[in-house]
C-alpha cells in the first residue's frame, strides 16, 4: 500500500498509508481505537474504495480494479472478523465451507468432511459441525471463523482483532492456531490488534498507525526501542503520554 | 430567514439523496435477480417464510374484514332497500381493494420488519462484509431471493385471502343477516369479473415487491448497534406501508374502469 487515503465526508481517516508486506511475512498493524486500522484492512480488500494512493497485490493494482478483477483477487484472501461474523442461519459446516459450496466445487458430504477435518485441526470436536454459531462460546466462534478463513487454502490471511474479547489462555491458543495455520499454508498474514502479547507472538513485523499515517514500521523485536513516544506509550500500555483518550475520541469524530 | 431557507434546502437535498439511493438500490436489486448464480435454497426459505407462515395473519385479517364489510354494507344499503347487493359489494371490495391492501399491510408488518432486522443485524455484525470476502455478492445472495419471493408470494396470499374474506361475508350474510345461501353465492358470482381478481393480484405483486425492497434497503443501510437495527426495522415498516397506499392508488387509477 502506498499513499492510501480515505475520507468519510469531511473527515480524513487515512492520510497516506504506506505498508509493504513480503510473501509469507506476518505483519501486525497496531494503533489506538479509531486510528484507521480497520479502514486500512477494508480498503485492502476493496470493501471500501480508497480515495487515493495505490494498493498492489503481487503487482496488481486493486484501487481501480473492476468488480470481476476484485472478486478474483478476493479469492486469494481469507479473513476473520473481530466478532467472527459467522452466518447465524447456517450450521458450522456450511459456514466453514461457504466459499467452496458457493463455487459448487464440492458435494454436501465432501463439504461436511472438509469442515470436520478443518475444525478438528483447530482443536474442536467433529460433532460441532452440526451446531449453529449461537450455540458456541466466543473462543469456539473465533476458531470456526479461522476455519472458514483457511478452508480453501488462501495465499493471504487477514485477521481483525483475532483475540479481542477472549481470556488470555484462549487468546494464546488462538494465536498458536493462527501461527500454525499461516505456516502450514505458507500464507502471508496481516493482523490488526490491540493485544500486544498477541502481536509479539504472531508478528514478524509491526506497523503503528496514528492519525491516519504509519508512524513506525519495523521488526517486532524492535518495537520496544523505537524512540517514538507514541509507539512506546502504546506498546507498554502507559496511561500518560502523547496518546490521550480525548485525542482518540476526536479521531473517532466524537 | 436565511437559517430557515438553509433548513429547507438541506431537507430537500437529503430527501433527493435518499430517493437517489433507493433508485440505485432498486436497479441493482432487479439487475442481480436475473444474473446467475441463483440461490434457490435462499429463495425457497423466503417463499416458506413469506408465503406459508404469513397465511394465518392474512387469513384472519381478511376473514374478519369480510364479515365486518357484510354487516356495514347491509346497514347502509338497507336504508334504500338495496340489501340484495351486499354479496356483490363484499366480493368486489375484497378482491379489488381490501384483500390486497390488508394483506400487504399485514405482510409489511411481519415480513418487512423481519427482513430489515435480519439484514440489519448481518450488516452490524460484519456478516455482509464477510459475504463479500467469501466471493458472494450480498445483493444476489440476500436481496434478490427476498424480492423474487415477495413478488410471487403476495398474489398467492391475496388469492387465499380473497376466498377467506368472501367466505367471512358469506358467514355473516347467511347466518346473521338471513340471506338464502344459494342466492348469496349466485349474487357473489353474478357481477364478479375476471379483471376484478387480476387487478387485486397485480396490486399484490407490486406490494410484495415494495415490501421486500424496503425491508432489504433499510436493513442493508442499517446504522450501528441495536438502535440502528431498530430504526431500520421501523423505517422498513413505515415506508413500505406508505408506498403500499400510494401504489394502491396508482395501480387502481391505471386500471380504472
Amino acid at each position: 500500500m502506498s499513499g492510501v487515503t480515505k475520507s468519510f465526508g469531511d473527515k480524513q481517516v487515512l492520510r497516506g498509508i504506506d505498508i509493504e508486506v513480503a510473501a509469507e511475512e506476518s505483519l501486525a498493524i497496531i494503533g489506538t481505537s479509531g486510528c484507521g486500522k480497520s479502514v486500512t484492512l477494508k480498503c485492502l480488500l476493496g470493501l471500501l474504495r480508497a480515495d487515493g494512493g495505490s494498493i498492489k497485490v503481487d503487482g496488481q493494482e486493486m484501487i481501480h480494479a473492476g468488480r470481476h478483477q476484485l472478486e478474483a483477487m478476493r479469492r486469494r484472501f481469507g479473513m476473520t472478523f473481530q466478532f467472527g461474523a459467522l452466518f447465524d442461519s447456517l450450521p458450522i459446516w456450511e459456514n466453514v465451507t461457504f466459499r467452496l459450496r458457493q463455487q459448487q466445487t464440492m458435494t454436501r458430504q465432501q463439504a461436511r468432511d472438509l469442515a470436520a477435518e478443518t475444525i478438528t485441526q483447530l482443536g474442536l470436536a467433529a460433532h460441532v459441525i452440526d451446531q449453529y454459531p449461537a450455540e458456541l462460546s466466543g473462543g469456539m466462534q473465533k476458531r470456526v471463523a479461522l476455519a472458514r478463513a483457511i478452508a480453501d487454502k488462501p495465499e493471504i490471511l487477514l485477521f481483525d482483532e483475532p483475540t479481542s474479547g477472549l481470556d488470555p489462555i484462549t487468546g494464546g491458543v488462538i494465536d498458536r492456531l493462527i501461527l500454525d495455520s499461516v505456516r502450514r499454508l505458507g500464507a502471508t498474514a496481516l493482523t490488526i490488534s490491540h493485544d500486544m502479547a498477541s502481536v509479539r507472538r504472531i508478528a514478524d513485523k509491526v506497523a503503528m498507525v496514528h492519525n491516519g499515517v504509519i508512524i513506525w514500521c519495523g521488526p517486532a523485536e524492535e518495537m520496544d526501542d523505537t524512540g517514538i513516544p507514541e509507539v512506546h506509550q502504546f506498546v507498554h500500555g502507559l496511561a500518560d503520554g502523547p496518546l490521550t483518550l480525548a485525542a482518540q475520541a476526536e479521531a473517532r469524530g466524537h | 430567514m436565511i437559517a430557515f431557507l438553509q433548513n429547507i434546502g438541506r431537507t430537500s437535498l437529503a430527501f433527493l439523496a435518499a430517493i437517489g439511493r433507493i433508485a440505485l438500490f432498486t436497479a441493482a436489486a432487479i439487475r442481480w435477480t436475473f444474473v446467475p448464480p441463483f440461490y434457490l435454497r435462499q429463495l425457497g426459505r423466503q417463499i416458506l417464510d413469506i408465503g406459508y407462515f404469513s397465511l394465518p395473519v392474512v387469513g384472519l385479517t381478511t376473514l374478519f374484514s369480510g364479515m365486518v364489510l357484510a354487516l356495514q354494507s347491509y346497514t347502509g344499503f338497507a336504508r334504500f332497500s338495496a340489501e340484495d347487493t351486499v354479496a356483490t359489494v363484499v366480493v368486489l371490495s375484497v378482491t379489488r381493494e381490501l384483500g390486497p391492501v390488508l394483506a400487504g399491510l399485514m405482510v409489511a408488518g411481519r415480513i418487512g420488519a423481519s427482513m430489515a432486522a435480519e439484514i440489519g443485524t448481518m450488516r452490524v455484525t460484519d456478516q455482509i462484509d464477510a459475504l463479500d470476502t467469501l466471493s458472494t455478492r450480498p445483493m444476489q445472495y440476500l436481496v434478490a431471493p427476498r424480492i423474487v419471493a415477495g413478488t410471487i408470494c403476495l398474489p398467492f396470499l391475496v388469492l387465499v385471502g380473497d376466498l377467506i374474506g368472501v367466505f367471512g361475508g358469506y358467514l355473516v350474510g347467511v347466518y346473521r343477516l338471513g340471506f338464502n345461501p344459494s342466492v348469496y353465492l349466485s349474487r357473489t358470482l353474478e357481477f364478479l369479473e375476471f379483471s376484478d381478481v387480476t387487478l387485486g393480484l397485480i396490486k399484490a405483486a407490486v406490494f410484495g415487491f415494495l415490501i421486500a425492497l424496503m425491508g432489504c434497503y433499510h436493513g442493508y443501510h442499517s446504522g450501528r448497534g441495536a438502535e440502528g437495527v431498530g430504526r431500520a426495522t421501523t423505517n422498513a415498516v413505515v415506508s413500505s406501508s406508505i408506498l403500499i397506499l400510494i401504489a394502491n392508488y396508482i395501480v387502481t387509477a391505471l386500471f380504472f374502469g
